[in-house]
């Protein structure tokens, strides 16, 4: 009975202090996010040029007193320090500003490209798991596993615009199987999702094979098969679990890379998005929505990285022993 | 494909000398092509031949022609100067400064190693690809604002790498013992500390090269970069996209280039990594 309420108390104590963990590590998430906007934002106000002029366009003829409304409006004229703090102020509230080419809400531009991104990356994700698990699962021998390391080498080292590039040419151009100019159907989302998928792909499955490899000379693997384990259960049970941990680490990397490649990958299709409302950003210097997408980036990335170091105390017990034993 | 990861991967992995000689062989083919493509091509780049356009390769033109009649082989290896150019540029800047960063921030005093390690970290939580991006839209598109912002997206890994051999190495004996004999310690960091920190940063430097190609390549398709028509791989090949039904060969053929150059700089990397863990374990 004495021990078991002591138990009980030890479990609540431990429920507290991972508690006090979450909320440290989410004032980390916070203060990513605050670090990332207050660099965009120092270095926007870096940026040689008049916002104004910016704004308007090389061939506007506009009269100085409306330049000057404008400046009022956008409340330009304050001083840098205090439209610093207004700015954190209305970020706060989930306000990113507005558009200063496409006169409509960041906010808004940011949410009419996501959905498609969002597919796109998810997809190519996807593909990336199911490729990478079926490379480190069958490539098992000596021979197969050079093989495949070659393979991934050339994956992981070709430009995903260019296998893009390849793939079209091949599958829709060639061979016809996917549609060329289409961007809205199902099927016309394979091909960017695969060109997308198989950097990543190589290097997930590399990462796996290194730590499959790995846990099968530790001697736990060994002890498991002196019980008589078959090596289609001592994989599923015991080292596929040791090897996907690795694999988990890189995962908010990995989610990156599919942001920045998206950029690419949809000029290559021609597909509308985030990664194309970035880079039309940048060319019109639309510094407003550069800067919410930094931000957004920002928040996405850190919160990824939570995530996995929370699903990592799922996955690895002997995170959370070792967090509980100091 | 990002530094941090190509570092982490090339780890305990040792090439077979076969693929290394292979790798290397690539390596001194593109730096002749950069510095005498007469050797490989007696065609000008920038020739046009609209009677001749979108032909198919053949023996006059190896990798076919483009929409100009323009050939594609002299095309590619002329591009070989831009690309290295901006990669090997952009390395060395990266480089010099992490090595300066990642110095000050493990030899300052605690509350500015703090300070820039939390930077360093904000900045490597983006992709690098994306903050090279977003450093362009700052500079404006353009060679050189390439150049820049590959070195500045990539920095922050060498200078993390830097921080943590510059605390090994201030630990060391030697640093110890040069200041009990009294030497200055500015000479001190010159001459024990920073050369001592040089070794992992180059044989990263060998693999970052491949990467800054590549992103290079990216920019330049996205037409943030060397302007037409002068000829470079990322660039030839936002020309090709437009016809890929007709003359796939203007797409195929630079973005071959570019990923054999990532093969060969990872290969040589991982063979100098593999080196390095040998020597010190």
């Amino acid at each position: 009975m004495r021990s078991a309420e002591k138990w009980h108390g030890a479990r609540w104590l431990r429920w507290l202090r991972w508690l006090c963990w979450l909320l440290g590590r989410l004032g980390g998430v916070l203060v990513v996010i605050w670090g990332a906007a207050t660099l965009g934002f120092i270095a926007l106000k870096f940026i040689p040029g008049d916002p104004v002029e910016v704004m308007l366009g090389v061939q506007a003829q506009v009269s100085d007193e409306v330049k000057a409304a404008i400046r009022e409006d956008w409340g330009l004229n304050e001083p840098v320090l205090v439209q610093y703090f207004e700015y954190l102020g209305r970020l706060l509230t989930g306000d990113l500003g507005q558009s200063y080419q496409l006169r409509q809400p960041v906010a808004e531009v940011i949410a009419q490209q996501l959905p498609s991104t969002v597919q796109l990356t998810t997809l190519a994700l996807v593909f990336a798991l199911v490729l990478a698990a079926a490379s480190a699962l069958l490539a098992r021998g000596r021979r197969a596993g050079r093989a495949v390391s070659v393979l991934e080498l050339v994956v992981v080292s070709s430009p995903a615009f260019w296998t893009g590039l390849v793939l079209i040419a091949v599958f829709a151009f060639g061979l016809g199987w996917f549609p060329v100019a289409e961007t809205n159907t199902p099927r016309s989302l394979v091909l960017p999702a695969l060109a997308l998928s198989l950097p990543v792909a190589g290097i997930v499955s590399q990462i796996l094979r290194q730590g499959l490899d790995a846990a099968e000379r530790q001697p736990f693997a060994t002890s498991v098969r002196a019980r008589g384990a078959t090596p289609t259960r001592l994989l599923a049970r015991h080292t596929l679990r040791h090897a996907a941990t690795d694999s988990l680490t890189i995962s908010g990397y990995l989610v990156g890379s599919l942001l920045g490649g998206a950029v690419l990958i949809e000029t290559v299709f021609a597909r509308p998005g985030l990664g194309r409302a970035t880079l039309r950003a940048i060319i019109d210097r639309d510094l407003p929505v550069v800067l919410g997408i930094i931000v957004l980036a920002a928040a996405t990335f850190a919160i990824i990285t939570l995530l996995v170091d929370i699903l990592y105390r799922v996955v690895d017990p002997r995170l959370r022993t070792r967090e509980d034993g100091s | 494909m990002s530094l941090a990861i190509t570092e982490r991967l090339a780890r305990g992995r040792r090439p077979r000398s076969g693929g290394v000689i292979a790798a290397s062989a690539v390596l001194v083919v593109l730096a002749l092509a950069a510095v005498v493509p007469r050797l490989f091509t007696g065609i000008d780049p920038l020739e046009t031949e609209i009677a001749n356009a979108l032909a198919a390769p053949s023996l006059a033109h190896p990798f076919g022609t483009d929409q100009s009649g323009r050939d594609v082989f002299s095309r590619v290896v002329y591009g070989a100067q831009h690309s290295l150019f901006i990669g090997f540029a952009a390395t060395i800047l990266a480089l010099v400064a992490g090595l300066i960063v990642g110095t000050i921030s493990g030899l300052a005093p605690r509350a500015i190693d703090t300070v820039l390690s939390r930077i360093i970290d904000v900045l490597m939580a983006f992709p690098e690809f994306l903050l090279a991006l977003l450093l362009i839209a700052i500079l404006g598109p353009g060679e050189s604002s390439i150049v820049v912002a590959i070195a500045a997206a990539s920095m922050p890994v060498y200078a993390r790498v830097t921080r943590v051999q510059v605390l090994v190495v201030r630990r060391s004996g030697y640093v110890r013992a040069a200041r009990i004999i009294g030497v200055p310690p500015l000479v001190s960091v010159l001459r024990h500390v920073v050369p001592n920190t040089l070794g992992p940063l180059l044989v990263m430097a060998t693999i970052g090269f491949g990467t800054a190609i590549a992103s290079a390549a990216g920019l330049s398709f996205l037409g943030l970069g060397t302007t037409p028509p002068e000829p470079e791989w990322g660039l030839i090949l936002s020309e090709g996209r437009n016809f890929l039904g007709t003359a796939w060969w203007i797409a195929v053929f630079p973005g071959l280039a570019v990923t054999a150059t990532v093969i060969a700089t990872t290969v040589v990397g991982r063979r100098l990594l593999a080196r390095r863990a040998g020597r010190t374990s």
